[in-house]
């Protein structure tokens, strides 16, 4: 296999962008990550593209060749395939991408995320986000995804004794992050009192543990390492991948409250890359509520189950911290358009790593994703290095 | 949800009817056609459940689907029949006194409606054993 490097990344801002439709989301990141490499349209091989439900948001599948075309590389005519495995798309989009490149198969490929998410009303969004889960055994019982998160947060806080504050400062401290992030959604801090006096979505999850409905596209462009100068001088390598899947229901899970796909897969990306923990220097991880962000870090084996809530009251989360975790802001203050979530948290790392993160800049080398489909049916991590 | 798509599942929806495997003695709720212990090996069979069990980990909905949304706030859980497997349900009961380890047992109840004047679908809930 051939080693891989990232060569260009583009992000547009996340928000509710009631003037930005879902393929011109794309366009603008797709042209910034080529604007970013020096690269025309004409030297793109692939292209893959993460995104979980434009059938239901936007009512537009055949999402793969739409974009492709509004990118301008239809009459090019390059392979583009669409990748969905819900919120854990754009991170799949990645490794396909990745898997592509190590395998001689093609040079050049964009592996991107796209989600338009604003155009439909609250109903709605909460019924299609329930569709990450079983729709016959969890949804068609009235769980909604809100509603099995905090399923996982009561068992854990009945069996670890996490307080309510504890669970509020992971929010507190993602919105710390997320204020100096020009592209976040939420550009403001908060306080624990914010969180625990927000409204109850699904006890125990309030308001502002939950990452909001957004609008937003990310993409970035891999190439063979040996080419990689070719086309910048900051080209970032592509350490390790890894991917697992776990059952479904969260209700037919070995542990409610322990991610055992994201065990497996960061045990996976942490063997491809021959990386210890101790060497990684900053995490992105998938943070769709408070509850999700410790668990990866416990689950991914930073530290002992039912200690991330202590860690992050202590600061070692935070950006100053020993193990600085979701410095973009997270899915919590940065925004969570669903497909793009897993390419935006690629984008984050590789601005921290080439030393471009201004405002929230991390001194390190090694950086690590961690991206969740659904409660944890799909993981998808990637270590990422200078 | 379709009327045909709700239909194929009457009997399991109604009256807990999952499946078995005669081979290993796993039993499967939502019903399973293939064991994935045994797989090929496996020999699956149709099992009601006597639909008694205790409440593994609970939360109270607030805010729902459309299809839900009537009945905001509403107890969901997942319980752990004394059977074997584990299911997703809400229980009757106000949000207040559901916990962990609370003793239940099946209800046949109205689950949803597709709309004010669409069908109604009817299921397994679960209420407090006294
Ligand atoms: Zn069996």
């Amino acid at each position: 296999m051939r080693k891989v490097a990232v060569i260009g990344v583009g992000c547009t801002s996340f928000g509710e962008k009631w003037e930005t439709s879902f393929r011109n989301l794309f366009v603008e990141a797709g042209a910034l990550a080529l604007e970013d490499a020096g690269l025309s349209g004409e030297q793109i091989d692939e292209m893959f593209v993460g995104n979980m439900s434009a059938g239901r948001f936007v009512e537009q599948e055949h999402v793969g060749a739409l974009i492709a075309d509004y990118a301008g590389l239809a009459t090019n005519h390059i392979p583009s395939t669409r990748v969905e495995a819900a919120c854990a798309s754009g991170g799949l989009a990645f490794r396909q991408a990745v898997t592509a490149v190590a395998s001689g198969m093609a040079d050049i490929v964009v592996a991107a995320g796209v989600e338009k998410m604003t155009d439909v009303g609250t109903g709605v969004s909460v019924d299609a986000l329930a569709g990450a889960a079983d729709r016959e055994w969890e949804g068609f019982a009235g769980a909604t995804f809100p509603g099995l998160y905090a399923m996982i947060a009561t068992d854990y806080m009945h069996r670890y004794g996490l307080t309510r504050e504890q669970l509020a400062g992971v929010a507190v401290k993602n919105h710390r992050n997320g204020a100096k992030n020009p592209r976040a959604q939420f550009r403001s801090e908060i306080t624990v009192d914010t969180v625990i006096n927000s409204s109850l979505v699904a006890d125990p999850l309030r308001l502002f543990d939950c990452s909001p409905i957004t609008d937003g596209a990310a993409a970035v462009i891999v190439a063979p390492l040996e080419r990689a100068r070719e086309f910048t001088d900051t080209p970032i390598r592509v350490l390790g991948s890894g991917q697992a899947t776990d059952t479904i229901s969260l209700h037919d899970r070995r542990d409610i409250c322990t991610l055992d796909a994201t065990m497996v897969a960061g045990e996976r990306a942490f063997h491809a890359a021959g990386v210890e923990r101790t060497q990684i220097d900053m995490i992105e991880v998938h943070d769709c509520f408070t509850i999700a962000e410790l668990c990866a870090i416990e689950d991914l084996g930073f530290c002992a189950k039912g200690q991330a809530g202590i860690l992050t009251e202590e600061g070692v989360t935070a950006l100053d911290g020993d193990l600085p975790v979701n410095p973009s802001g997270g899915l919590k203050a940065c925004g969570h358009p669903v497909g793009a979530t897993g390419i935006k948290q690629i984008y984050e790392i590789i601005t921290q790593l080439r030393g471009e993160a201004t405002g929230r800049q991390i001194d390190g080398e090694i950086g690590m994703t961690h991206n969740v489909g659904g409660t944890g049916a799909t993981v998808v991590c990637h270590i990422l290095g200078v | 949800m379709s009327v045909a798509r709700f239909w194929r599942k009457q009997p399991q929806r109604y009256n807990l009817e999952g499946t078995r495997c005669e081979t290993c003695g796993r039993r499967f709720f939502p019903p399973r056609t293939f064991c994935p212990d045994c797989r090929r090996d496996g020999k699956v069979v149709e099992h009601r459940f006597n639909g008694t069990g205790q409440v593994v980990t609970h939360t109270v909905i607030r805010t729902a689907s459309e299809q839900f949304d009537a009945q905001t706030p509403y107890v969901l859980a997942i319980v752990q029949l004394d059977e074997g497997p584990r299911l997703t349900a809400q229980v009757i009961c106000a949000p207040e006194e559901v916990y962990i380890g609370m003793q239940v047992k099946k209800a046949f109840r109205r689950i949803g409606a597709e709309s004010a004047s669409g069908p109604l679908y009817y299921g397994t809930k679960f209420v407090p054993v006294e």
